[in-house]
């Protein structure tokens, strides 16, 4: 990287923009964190002081008290977010493979079938899948939420699909050679090279997972199975908009583990998210 | 198909629908009966706890005169109408801005990110609190230039109480969504990277000003993913529910100016369970968002350039 001082005018024209935009995105984050700690009645201050008088730890613990069962959402969102990670990575694989590695009649028509189904609007649907569940007797338990992830995901088998393309196929041919059946090609082969997609794949699913509201509000009728995004929505209607140092930490809690995901997977995330885009 | 298939073709059959199984039973159980079954609903006078009763098209002439279902569908036709362009504008700025060699580089590019990340619902009561008439942020850093404004021309100008008033809560939701554009932003900058050095090197040889380079190598090489995003953008926005349901704490907004079709898709099938009716929003939902990409494609068939294609 050049130094500053180096940089022609243009770029450093570009700098000062970005840093004031910069600026612009990060505001409403660092208000919600510090609205977390301040104590009531600084959030009530005109004009808004950024730095809390003395800073309020306790707000966390007693945003997690009034929130009820707020282990319990957690709990929950964790459990569904396990089990549709693994349905998406079973299911999706293997269609994907049978869409990407297989030549079969009829393949390409119900893969573009497949592709089809993206752009069916979920409440489009939802009506008769909820009376499908409904006679399962499955409403108020969490069972609508995870077992059709293992059923596959459109998209992820696009993304799957699209990366099994790319992989080379001599080791495939070798080991069908060598007496393989297409199980042993897929575990042995195909596999160990996807682990970069599996990677966002899952990482896709359990923020869909996480983050999903309209899912859990139609399926889940009692608190105790509610996930942490109904909970949180939950409490802000219990609270009527007055308790903002509560919001905030509670917002702040459900928001915090989805960044350290982030963290630990951002280049595989991004180029994972750049894929999506690519028009090969 | 006229072909008879032969023993090998039998048997690659075979081995493939092993491996698609578990889509297709999804497929069948999971789209395609719903979506047949809710072609039929839509027919149908139906409330989940009684059996179906055909009753034609009756939803359809009811919805062709419910006042409340075209306020709905005004409403998320320019919720989409002012957000998709808005938010392409801004997210391809952006990635323009951050695709060239500059300190810092990976940082700003999180930064402008990370909000696209939140989940709907801390999403929608952060907003909340940053849209507060008397007490948000937004208003905060809105009233001392105001204030300017009417010092200097003798205005009475003051900010708005957003998600309280009918004329600026839309206003209020777009803000929210542009907040997200990191998403299509990481997209574009993908795509910016991708485009050949050499043409630009050879624009420049040919004099080429930096608006001419814009205008003529980098939007068509970016055609594709102008489209991508943008459709998926359109998308996105007509199934707007979580953000505008948490907002209005399962309202509608004032003078319902935050009710969508998803919204009151939802009303109809599980407060009212009224739904036959529900199913027939879902459907003109349906067919707008398919009527739109076709819009879409034929326009871009027209003007988006694929490499080689």
């Amino acid at each position: 990287m050049k130094p500053f001082f180096h940089l022609p005018w243009g770029n450093l024209l570009r700098v000062i923009l970005l840093t004031l935009l910069a600026v612009a995105f990060l505001a409403p984050m660092a208000w919600m964190v510090s609205t977390s700690l301040k104590p009531l009645s600084e959030t009530m201050t005109v004009p808004p002081q950024w730095i809390p008088s003395s800073i309020q730890w306790h707000n966390y613990p007693d945003a997690i008290q009034a929130m009820g069962y707020f282990w319990r959402y957690t709990g929950n969102s964790l459990l569904l977010c396990l089990l549709t990670v693994a349905g998406t990575l079973v299911s999706s694989t293997l269609a994907a493979y049978g869409f990407a590695r297989l030549e079969w009649p009829g393949r390409n028509r119900l893969f573009s079938l497949c592709l089809a189904t993206m752009m069916i609007p979920f409440p489009a649907i939802m009506v008769p899948i909820y009376g499908l569940f409904k006679n399962l007797g499955w409403i108020g338990t969490l069972q609508p939420l995870w077992v059709p992830t293992f059923f596959a995901s459109a998209f992820h088998v696009f993304l799957l699909r699209q990366f099994f393309l790319s992989l080379p196929r001599d080791t495939a041919e070798a080991a069908r050679i060598d007496g393989c059946n297409e199980w042993q090609i897929l575990w042995y082969t195909v596999l160990p090279m996807a682990k970069p997609v599996l990677l966002v794949v899952a990482v896709f699913q359990f923020l869909a997972t996480w983050n999903d509201f309209l899912g859990p509000l139609i399926y889940l009728t009692d608190q105790r199975t509610f996930t942490l995004a109904l909970g949180l929505q939950s409490f802000q209607s219990q609270q009527g908009g007055t308790a903002w140092h509560h919001l905030m930490a509670a917002s702040t809690l459900v928001v915090l583990p989805v960044i350290v995901l982030f963290f630990f997977t951002q280049k595989t995330f991004i180029q994972g998210i750049a894929t999506t885009g690519s028009k090969n | 198909m006229g072909r008879t298939m032969s023993a090998a073709d039998l048997r690659r059959l075979g081995t493939g629908f092993m491996f698609i199984a578990p889509w297709l039973v999804g497929f069948l159980a999971l789209s395609l009966y719903p979506f047949l079954s809710s072609l039929y609903l839509s027919t149908c006078d139906y409330s989940v706890l009684a059996p179906a009763v055909w009753i034609g098209p009756e939803n359809y002439t009811a919805l062709s005169r419910d006042p409340i279902f075209w306020k709905a569908a005004g409403n998320t036709v320019l919720f989409a109408m002012v957000s998709v362009p808005l938010g392409l504008v801004l997210s391809f700025c952006l990635a323009l801005l951050l695709n060239a060699e500059i300190p810092a580089r990976g940082f700003f590019r999180t930064v402008f990110f990370l909000p696209s990340l939140m989940p709907l619902v801390c999403l929608a009561v952060l907003w909340l609190w940053l849209l507060n008439g008397d007490l948000g942020l937004v208003n905060a850093c809105l009233r001392p230039g105001l204030q300017t404004l009417n010092d200097l021309f003798g205005w009475h100008l003051s900010p708005p109480n957003w998600l309280q008033d009918p004329r600026f809560a839309l206003a209020g939701l777009v803000l929210t969504g542009i907040w997200g554009v990191g998403h299509p932003m990481v997209i574009f900058l993908a795509g910016l990277q991708e485009v050949p050095r050499h043409l630009y090197e050879s624009a420049d040889i040919d004099g080429a000003s930096r608006w001419q380079k814009l205008r003529h190598i980098t939007l068509p090489m970016l055609s594709p993913v102008i489209y991508f995003n943008g459709i998926m953008a359109l998308i996105g926005c007509f199934q707007v529910f979580a953000v505008p349901y948490v907002m209005t704490e399962g309202g509608d907004g004032p003078e319902r100016s935050l009710l969508f079709l998803a919204t009151y898709l939802y009303q109809h099938a599980f407060e009212y369970w009224n739904m036959g009716y529900a199913c027939a929003i879902g459907l003109f939902l349906f067919a707008l968002i398919l009527g739109l990409t076709l819009v879409a494609s034929r326009i871009s068939s027209r003007h988006v350039h694929y490499e080689g294609a």
